[in-house]
C-alpha cells in the first residue's frame, strides 16, 4: 500500500530519459527499501524471503563432505595389502631342465641379438614374438634367474613380479586373489599359483580343451 | 555392503522323558495304514519304524540328532561298504557365503559339474547335475532362451560363443523357502539354503519355484555305485539320498563350514570360479563386488542371489 | 437306540440303498468304474516301486497330469457349491437337493483332489508332514500349505452338511437349520477361496511368467463357474428321468444362461491375456508361442487341444448364450459336453505345459502324459466318481424313493425312531 502511495507521491513518469531513470530508480528502490522495513507485515515478509534464499547460500557455502562414492575404488585401486612375497606354489619347470646353470655358465659368451636358437627348439615363442625374445626375460649372465626391464634379477619363484610389468592390471587382481586361483582355504590360508602354472610363458593363451560329456538329455532318463 | 544379522541357531527343544512322544504315537498310528503302501516295505520294523516317525532337523535335541546320525552312518556303511561319515556341522559365525564366476573367462568344460558330482554323491543313473553350463553366443549375449545346455564340440571354447554355469544360487529371499509347504527347506544363518532330505514330502513346489532351475528330484532310488561314493558327508549336504525328494547344490556345505573352497571352485582350470566371505572386507568376493562390474540373474525378481557374474577380462 | 447304533443302522442301511435295486445300467456303470479303480490300483502299484520315473515328469516339467487333474476338480468342487446362489435367489423348487447334490459333487471332487495330490507326491508317507500339529506345516507363506488346509476344510464342510441332511433324511427328522444353514452360507465363500488359493498357488511363482498373471484368480473362478455345473445340469437331466426328482426347465435354463455369462467372461479374460502377451510382445511370448504353436518351427504337441479349447468354449457360449440352443436339450448337453471338455484342457494341460516349456534356464523339455499317469488318473476318477454314484444313488433312494430307516430292514421297521 504506502509503495504505491509513495510512486504517486514522488510522481516518476515512466517518460524519463534513460539516465535521470537509473538516478531514479536507485533512488526509488531505497525508498521502497525504506518503506518495506517501516512496515511490519512488509519487514516480516523480507525476513522469510531472506531466510529461504539463505538456506541455499548456506549449503553452498558450507564446504563440501562428499558422500563416500562407491565406484571411488574403480578409479582409484583400493589401499589393498600389497606383500612382498606371496605363498606360490613351485614353478612348473619341465623335467630335468633346472637348474639352467648346469649348461649355462656365466661366463659364456652369449649373442644378445634376437635369433634362432639351436637348443630348445621345442619352445615356440608365442607372447609378443615381434617385439621380445627370450632374453628380455631371462638373465644372460645367471640364467637361474629372471630379470626386470631395468636389468634388477628377479627369481623364478617371484616370475609375477616379472609379468606384472606388461600385465599390471592382472598382477593386481591376482594379488586381490580375483585373477587366476588360490588353493587352501577360503578362510585361512591360501596358496596361490604362479602366472606360469597356468600360462605358459612362452605360449599362455590357453588352448581349448574337450568339454567333459554333455547332460543326458530328459527324454532319456528312464 | 550392508552387515546382516547372524542368526543363533534355534535352542532345539529338550527330549522328552516318553520313548515316543505322543505326537510319535498318533503319528505311528498313521505309519501303520501307510506301512501297506509299498516304501518301507510292508515290514513294521523299528527301523522303518523311526524313519517314519523321523523328526525335522530343526526339532531334533543334540542326543536325538546324534542317535540320528549314527544309525545314518552304520545304514549308509552298510549299503556302500565304505565307512561313510554323516556330520551335522553348525555353521560358523559371522559369515556369509558368496560366489563370483568369471564370464570371460569361463570355457564351458564342464570339469566343475563333473566333480560336483564326485564330491556330493549324485545319482549317476539316473543322471543328476547340480551345475548345468549353458552356452550363448556373444552377439546376443545373456539370452537364456537362446542358451543351450546340450553342447558337445570337440573342443571349447566354441567361437563366438561364451559359457555360463547355473547353480544354486542360494539367494537371501529364496522363493523355494517361500513355497515349501513343511518347511522341508530353510536358509541357514551362514546364508546357504539347505533340504532336510527326510522331511521333504516331495510335492515339487520348490522345484517349479526356483527362477534358476537350480533344484533337482529324485524320481527314482538314486543310482550312486558304491565304489564312486564320498565317504565324508553332511546330514543337509551330500550324503545319499532317498528318492522322492529334492537335492541341490549347497556350496559344498560339507567343505566350506570346515574351512575349504567348494569342489568346483577348486576343479576349474582356469580360475573363473570365486568363493569367499562376503563379510570379509580382505577377500577376494568383496574385491570383485567392489571392483568389477557383477550382475546378477533375474534381478527384477528380488531373490537377492549370492551368485554374482562378471566379466573380469 | 444309541447314537452308535442309530449310526451304525444309517451305515449298513445306505450300504443297502447304494448297491440294491439298481437296474443293469447301474450295475454295467458300477463294474466298469470298478475296473477303472482296479486298474489304477495296479499302475499306482508300479509307480509306487519305480518311483515317480514312470510317469514322464522331469526336472524340467516337474508338474503334469495329476496337478493338471487336480486344479480341474479344485474348479469342480467350488462351482457345486456356488450353484447354491442362483438356487437361493431364484427360489428354485428342490433347492434342498440342489444343495445336496452340489455338495456331493464337491466331497467327490475334493477326494479325488486329494487323491491326485497323493499319487503325485514323491513320499507320500510322509503325507503327516502336512497335518497341522503332527507336521510342520510352512504358515503363513507357503501356498500349499494353506491350499491343504482349506481344501480338507472345505471337505469337512460338505460332509459335515450332506451327511446331516442325508442322515436326517433317513431317519425322517427334520434336519438341523442351525448347524446346515451357517455351514451353507460358509461353503460358498469357502468354495471361492479354494480356487483362489489354488490359482495363488501358479500365480505367486515368479520363476514362471506364464503364471505370474494378476488375472490368474479371477480366470480360475470364471472357468470354475462354468465348467462345474455342467456335470450337475447332465445328473438333473438324468434323475429326472429315472426318479422323481422334479426340476423345472427354467432352472436348468438358468443355470445354463449363468454358464454363458461365466465363460463369456472367462473368454474376455483369456482375450485380455492374449493382449498382453501379443501387444507388448516380451519375450514372456514363448510360453504363449509353445502353448498355441510351437517352437523353433517344430509344433507343439498340445497346440491341437489349445485350439480345440478354444473353439469348444466359443461354440458352447454360443450354444448357452442363444435362447434357442440353450433350450433345446440336445444342443444344450452338447454345449455341456463341449464346456466341460473345454475347461478340463484349458485348467490341464494348456495351464501346466506351457508354464514350464521353457523351462527357467531355456531349455526345452516336451511332456505328454506317460501310461502310468494316465491309468493312474482314470483310476482317481473312477474313485471319485463311483463315491458319486453311490452317494446321489442313496439320496435318491432316500429323497425320492421314500427309502429311509423304516423301509431298509424288517425288525428296524419296529423301532420308533429317535429324533
Amino acid at each position: 500500500m504506502s509503495l504505491h502511495k509513495s510512486r504517486h507521491l514522488t510522481g516518476r513518469g515512466s517518460h524519463a530519459t534513460s539516465s535521470t531513470c537509473r538516478l531514479h530508480a536507485s533512488s526509488e528502490v531505497a525508498t521502497r527499501i525504506a518503506d518495506i522495513l517501516h512496515t511490519p507485515r512488509s519487514r516480516f515478509r523480507l525476513v522469510v524471503a531472506l531466510g529461504c534464499g539463505a538456506l541455499p547460500l548456506q549449503t553452498a557455502c558450507r564446504p563440501v563432505e562428499e558422500a563416500p562414492s562407491r565406484y571411488a575404488s574403480a578409479q582409484e585401486p583400493p589401499p589393498r595389502v600389497v606383500r612382498a612375497q606371496y605363498p606360490v606354489a613351485p614353478p612348473p619347470f619341465s623335467e630335468d631342465i633346472f637348474p639352467c646353470s648346469e649348461c649355462h655358465s656365466p661366463t659364456d659368451k652369449v649373442n644378445r641379438t634376437p635369433h634362432k636358437l639351436e637348443f630348445h627348439e621345442e619352445i615356440v615363442l608365442r607372447h609378443d614374438e615381434k617385439n621380445r625374445w627370450c632374453l628380455d626375460c631371462h638373465d644372460a649372465v645367471n640364467r637361474d634367474q629372471l630379470h626386470l626391464a631395468d636389468g634388477r634379477p628377479v627369481k623364478f619363484t617371484e616370475s609375477y613380479r616379472l609379468c606384472g610389468q606388461c600385465h599390471g592390471p592382472t598382477l593386481r587382481n591376482w594379488q586381490a586373489g580375483e585373477h587366476g586361483k588360490r588353493t587352501g582355504s577360503w578362510s585361512g590360508d591360501k596358496q596361490y599359483l604362479l602366472c606360469a602354472s597356468c600360462h605358459s610363458p612362452h605360449s599362455p593363451r590357453f588352448k581349448p580343451m574337450k568339454p567333459l560329456a554333455p547332460p543326458v538329455r530328459q527324454e532319456h532318463i528312464r | 555392503m550392508r552387515s546382516l544379522p547372524v542368526l543363533p541357531m534355534p535352542a532345539p527343544e529338550p527330549p522328552t522323558a516318553a520313548r515316543y512322544s505322543r505326537r510319535e504315537v498318533v503319528v505311528m498310528g498313521l505309519f501303520a495304514l501307510a506301512a501297506t503302501a509299498a516304501e518301507s516295505g510292508c515290514a513294521v520294523d523299528k527301523r522303518a519304524l523311526d524313519a517314519f516317525v523321523q523328526q525335522h532337523f530343526r526339532d531334533l535335541s543334540p542326543e536325538e540328532l546324534k542317535q540320528r546320525l549314527a544309525q545314518m552312518e552304520k545304514r549308509y556303511t552298510e549299503e556302500y561298504g565304505k565307512n561313510v561319515r554323516v556330520s551335522a556341522t553348525p555353521p560358523i559365525p559371522g559369515v556369509l557365503y558368496g560366489y563370483a564366476l568369471d564370464l570371460s573367462r569361463c570355457i564351458g568344460c564342464r570339469k566343475c559339474v563333473y566333480a560336483c558330482v564326485d564330491e556330493n554323491n549324485q545319482s549317476r543313473d539316473p543322471q543328476t547335475h547340480w551345475i548345468t553350463v549353458l552356452e550363448m553366443d556373444k552377439e546376443h549375449g545373456v539370452d537364456l532362451l537362446r542358451a543351450n545346455a546340450f553342447y558337445d564340440h570337440e573342443t571349447v571354447p566354441a567361437p563366438g560363443k561364451f559359457y555360463m554355469p547355473v547353480q544354486c544360487q542360494q539367494c537371501d529371499n529364496p522363493p523355494c523357502v517361500k513355497v515349501c509347504p513343511v518347511e522341508a527347506t530353510w536358509r541357514e544363518p551362514d546364508g546357504i539354503v539347505v533340504i532336510d532330505y527326510d522331511w521333504c514330502i516331495g510335492c515339487r513346489c520348490c522345484v517349479t519355484a526356483c527362477p534358476y532351475g537350480a533344484r533337482h528330484f529324485n524320481w527314482t532310488k538314486p543310482g550312486l555305485p558304491a565304489d564312486q561314493v564320498n565317504p565324508n558327508t553332511e546330514y543337509l549336504g551330500n550324503r545319499p539320498r532317498p528318492r522322492g525328494v529334492v537335492e541341490k547344490c549347497t556350496f559344498c556345505i560339507q567343505r566350506v563350514r570346515n574351512g575349504r573352497y567348494p569342489a568346483c571352485v577348486e576343479i576349474c582350470p582356469v580360475g573363473a570360479r570365486k568363493f569367499g566371505n562376503l563379510l570379509d572386507p580382505e577377500g577376494e568376493i568383496r574385491y570383485i563386488i567392489e571392483n568389477k562390474r557383477v550382475f546378477i540373474l533375474k534381478e527384477e525378481l528380488n531373490t537377492q542371489p549370492k551368485f554374482f557374474y562378471y566379466y573380469g577380462l | 437306540m444309541s447314537v452308535i447304533r442309530k449310526v451304525g443302522n444309517f451305515v449298513t442301511g445306505t450300504a443297502r440303498m447304494a448297491f440294491l435295486g439298481g437296474n443293469a445300467a447301474y450295475y454295467l456303470w458300477l463294474l466298469f468304474l470298478a475296473a477303472l479303480i482296479v486298474q489304477g490300483l495296479f499302475a499306482y502299484a508300479h509307480q509306487a516301486e519305480r518311483g515317480l520315473i514312470s510317469t514322464n515328469m522331469r526336472d524340467s516339467v516337474s508338474w503334469g497330469f495329476y496337478i493338471g487333474n487336480f486344479t480341474f476338480l479344485v474348479g469342480v468342487a467350488a462351482a457345486a457349491v456356488l450353484l447354491v446362489i442362483p438356487a437361493y435367489v431364484y427360489d428354485w423348487k428342490p433347492i434342498k437337493e440342489v444343495v445336496l447334490f452340489g455338495e456331493l459333487l464337491a466331497v467327490a471332487a475334493i477326494v479325488m483332489c486329494l487323491g491326485f495330490v497323493l499319487v503325485d507326491m514323491g513320499r507320500p508317507d510322509r503325507f503327516w508332514h502336512l497335518i497341522p500339529g503332527l507336521g510342520r506345516m510352512n504358515l503363513p507363506s507357503s501356498i500349499l500349505a494353506w491350499d491343504a488346509l482349506v481344501l480338507n476344510a472345505y471337505l469337512v464342510v460338505n460332509l459335515v452338511v450332506a451327511s446331516h441332511l442325508v442322515y436326517c433324511a433317513y431317519y425322517r427328522i427334520p434336519y438341523n437349520k442351525k448347524i446346515v444353514v451357517p455351514l451353507v452360507i460358509l461353503s460358498i465363500p469357502m468354495a471361492v477361496s479354494i480356487h483362489t488359493v489354488t490359482a495363488f498357488l501358479y500365480n505367486g511363482m515368479t520363476a514362471r511368467p506364464y503364471w505370474n498373471s494378476a488375472i490368474l484368480a479371477p480366470r480360475f473362478l470364471a472357468s470354475a463357474f462354468c465348467s462345474g455345473p455342467a456335470l450337475l445340469l447332465i445328473l438333473f437331466q438324468i434323475l429326472r428321468k429315472v426318479s422323481a426328482f422334479e426340476i423345472k426347465d427354467e432352472a436348468i435354463h438358468k443355470v445354463a444362461e449363468l454358464m454363458a455369462y461365466a465363460m463369456g467372461l472367462n473368454l474376455f479374460l483369456f482375450g485380455a491375456e492374449l493382449f498382453k502377451e501379443y501387444y507388448s510382445h516380451t519375450h514372456h511370448i514363448v510360453h504363449y508361442d509353445y502353448l498355441l504353436r510351437g517352437l523353433n518351427g517344430q509344433p507343439s504337441p498340445i497346440a491341437l487341444y489349445a485350439w480345440m479349447s478354444l473353439a469348444f468354449s466359443v461354440i458352447s457360449f454360443l450354444l448357452f448364450l442363444i435362447p434357442k440352443t440353450r433350450r433345446l436339450p440336445l444342443t444344450m448337453n452338447i454345449g455341456c459336453v463341449l464346456i466341460y471338455t473345454s475347461v478340463y484342457i484349458e485348467k490341464g494341460i494348456a495351464l501346466i505345459i506351457p508354464g514350464y516349456t521353457p523351462d527357467t534356464l531355456g531349455q526345452i523339455y516336451q511332456y505328454i502324459p506317460s501310461a502310468t499317469e494316465v491309468r493312474v488318473a482314470a483310476g482317481v476318477f473312477g474313485i471319485g466318481f463311483l463315491l458319486f454314484t453311490l452317494m446321489v444313488k442313496v439320496s435318491v433312494a432316500i429323497l425320492f424313493e421314500g427309502r429311509s430307516h423304516a423301509t431298509v430292514a424288517g425288525r428296524d421297521a419296529m423301532l420308533a425312531p429317535a429324533s
